[in-house]
């Protein structure tokens, strides 16, 4: 601010961009390229969310990120009367067919935008549709860009949001790995997720090492299923938490790199630098939100974004302070987004890559959470006998990934109870005029965007050809028997039919089966 | 000599019976773990049935295991919509169980489920000394 | 007082509620201060098949009793289940969370009742065949116990049963450790679950190697536990494990077994009530602070010279 002049790093040993990353994965990191500041968008019917895509494109934003609906990410369509009602458009967007894809889309050159999908069950189904709106607005799947989540193993570990069992879950991603290194190199067909780890409960050490782990998983699987690590490594993606525990988060970020870099080098074989470097969204810690005192949120998320930032982040979703109560208000999104261009722009962190490496305390905590991270993957690789991925398949069956995380949730939880840990406005600080003005503004999602997705949805499967739709169902039924078989095609054929997004996980549980978890509590 | 061994055994308190579910496809089931230990911890037996239970399921367990109160987990906003189900499925069922909801709810909603007939709200952040307390007085 | 004969009315015409009431009066060890024993006893002679299902944690237990009761049901059965885990030691609670897996694969077709072993042996051992008694009384069966095999509490109550399946998996409890554990002597069918998993051969070659040299000791009567291998997660084996059981319950029906089984477990049934009688009696009796206790207490007698004492007097009926 003083105007003195700074080199774009500093320090000694292996510098950002330098093999093993732990300082950042570019030379000069911001100073080049300020990370993505992405914000989610998804409510009610497909037409709401397409006018909120057009405000961002027109605001000159290229990315668009998806959040559907809870039945739309659990696989149920809008009219399924034991699942959905009540939910339909409520958490995020609703898209039974192909026809909802296409509003969303409506009016967007795809070959223009990179599209974010937040889906992980359904996903195949989700790309499905993505790629028959290209198809039919005539953009060459090759150029379609964009990251759907598709990340199954953290599912069962913790978000909750599966469908069908693991193994049969982990050959559709498998499938969707081939066919998009295939066809669309410009689609990122995993986002490997390690923050609704932390969200339910773990700590850092446990989102680093059960992340890593399912990242080494997918690429076990891939390689099992015919790719070369360094034909799909570099498409793989990462997307981490940042919670308030500052120094901890930065020695995260940056271990996270170093072993990746470390592994993908020396266990998986990987050649090409693309393939070594991690690659990460940070979204700050939903969790650590409160409904007491909510404006103070703001500070929280602020501390929170900035660790990120010193961590290394390709891009960036601050939470909005009013979260804990309900989905967020216009106004808190945009103090959240105000608060990353703050950061970004008025503290001068960006200037300088990896300020932090060689304090002694941040190197520390980054050889720590390394260490702990280790400790992890080694044990997974002694459950698996030599391989990460039966060794996530085993910690998935017997409970070790849930138990491991409701551990800690439950320590933290006690903590806070006895007070050994603080919590602002929760057990400490506490206002008791707190709570009188908890629901001013508050946005509520109306009834009337169920009653629209219902007369949507009735009017597309009146319109369709049922004999067509029931032929490329069996096929995808067909396709899921028989494991040579890619998955992908014959979904896409289902989608362009118009079957619904309920209809052919409804066929693919026939085959596979549904999961259900055991009470590990 | 006592007349039965039962009624020597019977002179112990019998654990509070708590039916935990989370109702819906939402899948956050984090509050609902922590409360399931905090009341194991207090000396209460948890029927742990945890996500995507329907008003059915919950109904079934709350009969075959003879539970004595309900604990329901809500986050999605979908309190208004599914506490009404419930309340109205234990009445067709004849069952007089208290129901007691934990998760977010914004304070102005309490009120109207209160008046629905649910016998506490706990929000996120309760001790375990207020969340057994609650399911102490609900049953009481 | 509860009107048992009413409730029992009621259960037996179909009431799940009535039911579910009278397994905990059963349970809290009330069941005899209503006279609901004595009502039940006409209605439940013994028939009932009951099988016993145990195994380490993390075997998949759940799974395969979701998936047996599925066979039961089908076979035009009336499944109920007895669900039983361990309480805390420290403050007396219990998560029981096995209705989960059991009812995502049965989907409603049993009945399923968790009981948690509440601290003290002596009121489960009595409160399973109670609650056994009942289910058979209201009109259900086969009847399925299923216990964590961790400790002999849980192994003991398999005893109730005249099948009993010991789960094994890979990974999860070998059969060395099995076969320390006493599962193994109170085993009729031996499941290896996860066969798909590396290892499952090992464990059904250990088993297999066990069960040549004899150490499989409940294979009496000539019967040599099958082994049988599955994957209860996608359901395969497990139309084989009902199979066996029913074989083997062929096999006691021919042999005798089944009557033997029966009388063992009412024997051991008498004598566990007598125990709690004189268990109840002794803490009643210690209660009025006897001299006998005081001299122990205050070291001019042995612990053991008083207990002598006490329960000559306590036997001879003389308080």
């Amino acid at each position: 601010m003083s105007g003195v002049p700074v080199d774009p790093v500093y320090g000694d040993g292996p510098m950002p961009g330098e093999y093993p990353y732990t300082r950042g994965i570019y030379p000069d990191m911001y100073r080049s390229r300020l990370w993505t500041m992405r914000m989610f968008a998804g409510f009610g019917t497909a037409v709401d969310t397409n006018g909120r895509f057009k405000d961002i494109l027109r605001n000159g934003g290229t990315g668009l990120s998806t959040a559907f609906d809870m039945p739309t990410l659990m696989g149920r369509d809008s009219d399924d009367a034991v699942w959905s009602a009540g939910e339909v458009g409520r958490a995020g967007v609703a898209v039974d067919t192909l026809a909802d894809m296409e509003d969303l889309f409506a009016d967007i050159d795809l070959s223009a935008v990179s599209t974010s999908m937040t889906i992980n069950g359904p996903a195949i189904v989700a790309l499905a549709q993505y790629i028959a709106v290209g198809d039919k607005t005539g953009v060459d799947r090759a150029r379609l860009s964009g990251t759907i989540q598709n990340d199954i193993l953290k599912e069962y570990q913790a978000q909750k949001e599966y469908i069908f069992p693991p193994r049969p879950s982990m050959r559709i991603v498998t499938d969707m790995m081939r066919f998009t290194t295939a066809e669309m190199p410009r689609w990122h067909p995993v986002s490997i997720s390690g923050y609704h780890i932390r969200e339910a409960g773990s700590t850092a050490a446990q989102e680093l090492g059960f992340t890593l782990a399912n990242g080494f998983a997918y690429v076990e699987a891939a390689r099992a299923a015919g790719l070369d690590v360094d034909n799909f490594a570099s498409r793989l993606s990462f997307f981490f938490n940042s919670h308030s525990d500052f120094f901890e988060e930065i020695g995260k970020f940056r271990a996270a790199r170093r072993i990746w870099a470390t592994w993908m080098k020396e266990r998986y074989g990987a050649t090409r630098e693309r393939s070594l470097l991690c690659r990460f969204h940070t979204q700050t810690a939903g969790v650590s939100l409160t409904a007491q005192q909510p404006e103070i949120n703001i500070a929280r998320v602020a501390i929170q974004a900035l660790a990120g930032v010193l961590g290394g982040t390709q891009s960036l979703h601050t939470d909005a302070f009013d979260e804990a109560l309900a989905l967020p208000t216009e106004k808190a999104a945009r103090i959240a987004l105000r608060s990353q261009q703050i950061v970004a722009h008025e503290t001068g962190v960006a200037s300088v890559a990896d300020p932090l490496g060689g304090s002694a305390y941040v190197e520390w905590m980054t050889d720590e959470m390394e260490r702990r991270a280790v400790e992890i993957l080694d044990h997974l690789l002694e459950l698996g006998d030599g391989s990460i991925l039966e060794g996530v398949y085993e910690g998935i069956d017997n409970g070790w990934f849930v138990g491991g995380i409701a551990d800690s949730a439950y320590r933290f939880e006690r903590e806070v109870n006895e007070g050994t840990r603080t919590i602002v406005g929760v057990n400490a600080f506490t206002d008791s005029n707190d709570g009188d003005d908890r629901d001013a503004n508050l946005l509520r999602i109306e009834q009337d965007t169920e009653d629209l997705q219902l007369k949507r949805l009735a009017a597309v499967k009146q319109a369709r050809d049922g004999e067509a739709v029931r032929r490329a169902l069996e096929a995808v039924g067909h396709a899921a028997d028989d494991p040579s078989t890619n998955l992908m095609p014959p979904v896409i054929d289902a989608v362009n039919a118009y079957a619904t997004e309920g209809e052919i996980c409804d066929t693919l549980a026939g085959v596979f089966g549904r999961y259900v978890e055991q009470a590990i509590v | 000599m006592a007349e039965s061994p039962e009624a020597a055994g019977a002179g112990r308190e019998a654990p509070i019976r708590v039916v935990l579910a989370k109702l819906g496809l939402d899948g956050h089931d984090r509050g609902l773990k922590v409360v399931a230990r905090m009341l194991r911890d207090a000396g209460m037996e948890v029927i742990y049935l945890g996500l995507r239970q329907t008003t059915e399921s919950v109904i079934a367990a709350v009969e075959q295991e003879d539970a004595d109160v309900i604990g329901l987990s809500m986050h999605n906003a979908g309190h208004l919509a599914l506490a009404p189900r419930i309340l109205q499925a234990l009445a067709d069922s004849g069952l007089d169980v208290p129901v007691v909801i934990g998760g977010i709810v914004p304070e102005a909603d309490v009120a109207t489920l209160k008046e629905l007939g649910i016998s506490a709200v706990l929000h996120p952040g309760a001790s375990a000394v207020e969340v057994a307390e609650a399911i102490r007085r609900s049953v009481a | 007082m509860i009107a048992a004969r009413d409730l029992l009315d009621r259960a037996r015409s179909g009431d799940r509620r009535a039911l579910g009431r009278l397994l905990t009066l059963t349970e809290r060890g009330d069941a005899g201060a209503h006279g609901l024993d004595g009502l039940v006893h006409p209605h439940a002679r013994g028939d009932a098949t009951v099988i016993g299902v145990t195994g380490a944690p993390g075997t998949g237990k759940s799974t395969l009793v979701g998936h047996l009761v599925k066979e039961i049901a089908d076979a035009g059965g009336q499944p109920a289940v007895l669900a039983v885990d361990p309480s805390s030691p420290l403050s007396g609670g219990a998560i029981l969370g096995d209705r989960i897996r059991m009812d995502g694969v049965a989907e409603g077709r049993a009945f399923i009742r968790s009981m948690a072993t509440r601290g003290h042996a002596g009121g489960l051992a009595l409160a399973v065949p109670g609650a056994l008694r009942l289910f058979e009384a209201c009109g259900f069966g086969p009847l399925v116990v299923e216990t964590v095999g961790v400790g002999q509490v849980e192994v003991d109550v398999t005893r109730t049963a005249d099948t009993t399946v010991v789960m094994l998996a890979p990974g999860m409890g070998d059969a060395v450790q099995a076969n320390k554990s006493g599962l193994l002597e109170v085993a009729d069918v031996l499941v290896v679950n996860k066969a798909d998993r590396p290892g499952a051969d090992d464990v059904r070659r250990d088993l297999e190697h066990m069960l040549d040299l004899g150490h499989i000791t409940g294979a009496t009567q000539h019967w040599r536990p099958e082994i049988i291998m599955t994957t209860a997660t996608t359901g395969e084996g497990m139309d084989q494990v009902h199979q066996a059981i029913q074989s083997h319950r062929a096999h006691l029906t021919s042999t005798g077994g089944l009557e033997a089984r029966r009388q063992a477990r009412i024997h051991q049934e008498v004598q566990d009530r007598i125990a709690q009688h004189l268990d109840a009696a002794a803490e009643s009796l210690l209660s009025t602070q006897p001299p006998e206790l005081r001299d122990a207490l205050e070291g001019s007698q042995t612990p053991a010279a008083a207990a002598a004492k006490i329960s000559k007097r306590l036997l001879s009926n003389q308080p």
